[in-house]
């Protein structure tokens, strides 16, 4: 009961009135107030009571100072209680009807009725919080979260304004965080034009910078994922950089490519491919571009899409027909096979030992078997 | 009666799988009508039902562990559907009139048959002609009356033959 002052009872300007209940009789704590009965009165900005007989008695309690509230049920003689939970009082609070009091929280008992509604009323201006958007034009103590800081905990008052506050940080902290990330992107938008305009400036003077830089620079804006300017304009017919990339591939992929039968899928070449280059990776996009070079600049090898979707990387010297008519002879052989058993078979993958299964089924050599023991191929008897 | 002879391919797994590839596809669906047509007419079987077929031996290989899937079947039957053999019974397509020889080719064998013994212009009830004494070793002995029906109109369409109704039922007089 200490946090409240005396007060004239007059309402404030911006202040309103919510709702007014008589017959309430004040409790510090679970002790009765050395107080009559009176009535309360809920503004937008405080609690305020007054006597009903002595009108010049009256007090106040700004609605800040509520930590939380909750009901407590009528019992045999007893009537139903608000019980209000109150921040300590600032030092600099106006004198009022307690110095000191032992409890930090007061009761509001309801003798005729109405505590219901002033209950919702409560906790409307407690959520609204009005008080804060319309400041009432006489100064108010008020005491906020802040400037509570680390009080001691009391209890289970104690342990909810611990997790209020670690709430509210955890809140702060997130859109702090956030914040950064704008900060990065937009920087990052900064960086994309820096790099952008310097890459143009390299085209405008090609003849100053060496190409080995000039390549280099580029491989370091696609591997930042910004697109070529360059290659933009000449779209199809490639970029220096993919070009000498297909020629580094064609020289890096002769070996293996032999070591699997002629045929890799695009998919076992990229890994390859960065496994070997450690730094400097290649990116998805840019194997499929110098890959797609491979005819137009006459290198051995050549990428090729099957009707499944499933690309490959083969030398040119491997021949369809000798690999179809070898799938054919080993089906033959073994009366029949599972896209797995022929992958076993010739050391290939299952992927590509499938697609050359299928590709034998598409030309009629083969034809298939669909069960539930699984597909199988057997030669085309039919 | 002999015991049936499955055709090579019985025995080949992949032809009870319904082939992607459109020309392997097209040989395969021939082979399965033929087998389905000598199989019903070994049976002298005139009516299938879709769902009782996929469990009989046409359609199901025990030895092989392989049976076609009930689209594959309905894939066979519009076949046999479009090149006449077939007709669907009801509009649910779980029945049908399976003609392992078409009515006119039936008619043809019984007026042979007739004119054979000079029995032209005379009359003969359809049930002496499906099951009587002198019949018996006819192909058409036994022929289900529906298709008897439809041999005789098809004969009644070429001038040979005209369906009358007798006291107990119908009759035909060829000409």
């Amino acid at each position: 009961m200490d946090r409240f002052v005396w007060s004239n009872g007059l309402l404030e300007i911006n202040e309103t009135l919510v709702i007014q209940q008589r017959g309430v009789r004040l409790y510090d704590g679970d002790d009765k107030a050395k107080l009559d009965v009176g009535v309360v009165l809920l503004s937008t900005h405080r609690l305020v009571w007054r006597d009903q007989k002595n009108h010049e008695c009256c007090i106040s309690i700004p609605l800040s100072q509520i930590i939380f509230f909750e009901e407590q049920a009528a019992g045999v003689g007893k009537s139903a209680k608000i019980v209000i939970h109150l921040h300590p009082a600032p030092t600099n609070k106006e004198p009022g009807p307690y110095q000191h009091s032992k409890f930090s929280y007061i009761k509001l008992s309801f003798k005729e009725h109405g505590q219901i509604e002033f209950y919702r009323r409560l906790t409307e201006e407690m959520t609204q919080k009005r008080w804060e958007n319309t400041p009432a034009s006489q100064p108010i103590p008020t005491a906020t979260a802040s400037q509570a800081g680390r009080t001691r905990a009391v209890g289970i008052v104690g342990i909810e304004r611990k997790l209020e506050e670690k709430r509210k940080e955890t809140d702060k902290n997130i859109s702090e965080a956030f914040e950064d990330l704008n900060k990065l992107m937009v920087k990052a938008k900064e960086m994309v034009e820096l790099s952008r305009s310097i890459a143009s400036k390299i085209k405008e003077k090609q003849g100053d910078i060496t190409e080995d830089e000039t390549i280099r620079f580029k491989s370091y804006l696609l591997s930042m994922g910004i697109a070529d300017p360059v290659t933009r304009e000449t779209h199809g017919s490639g970029t220096h950089y993919h070009m000498q990339l297909a020629k580094q591939l064609s020289d890096m992929l002769q070996a293996p490519l032999e070591e699997r039968g002629g045929m890799m899928a695009l998919t076992e070449v990229y890994c390859l491919v960065n496994r070997a280059r450690g730094m400097e990776l290649l990116s998805p996009e840019d194997l499929v571009n110098a890959c797609k070079m491979f005819e137009s600049l006459k290198l051995p090898l050549r990428l090729r899409v099957f009707d499944s979707g499933v690309m490959v990387v083969q030398l040119q010297s491997h021949s369809e027909e000798e690999m179809i008519v070898s799938a054919l002879d080993n089906v033959s052989d073994k009366g029949s096979l599972t896209a797995e058993e022929f992958a076993k078979l010739l050391g290939l993958s299952v992927l590509l030992s499938k697609e050359r299964l299928l590709l034998a089924e598409k030309m009629g050599h083969l034809c298939r078997d669909d069960s539930v023991e699984g597909l199988r191929f057997y030669p085309n008897l039919f | 009666m002999q015991s049936f002879e499955w055709p090579w391919q019985y025995n080949f797994p992949p032809f009870f799988t319904l082939q992607p590839n459109v020309d392997t596809r097209q040989k395969q669906l021939a082979a399965w009508c033929s087998l389905a047509l000598s199989y019903c007419r070994h049976r002298k079987l005139y009516t299938l039902d879709v769902l009782e077929a996929q469990e009989s031996a046409l359609f199901n290989n025990k030895k092989i562990s392989r049976k076609l899937s009930v689209e594959a079947i309905q894939v066979i039957f519009e076949e046999l559907r479009k090149k006449g053999n077939l007709e669907w019974m009801d509009k649910n397509k779980t029945r049908c009139l399976i003609m392992w020889r078409r009515p006119e080719e039936w008619g043809k064998l019984i007026y042979q048959w007739v004119s054979k013994n000079g029995m032209v212009n005379s009359v003969f009830t359809l049930y002496e002609l499906s099951s009587g004494e002198d019949t018996e070793s006819e192909e058409f002995h036994g022929l289900e009356e529906w298709m008897l029906l439809r041999a005789l109109q098809a004969l009644q369409s070429e001038g040979k033959a005209e369906v009358i109704s007798l006291d107990d039922g119908k009759g035909v007089k060829f000409f």
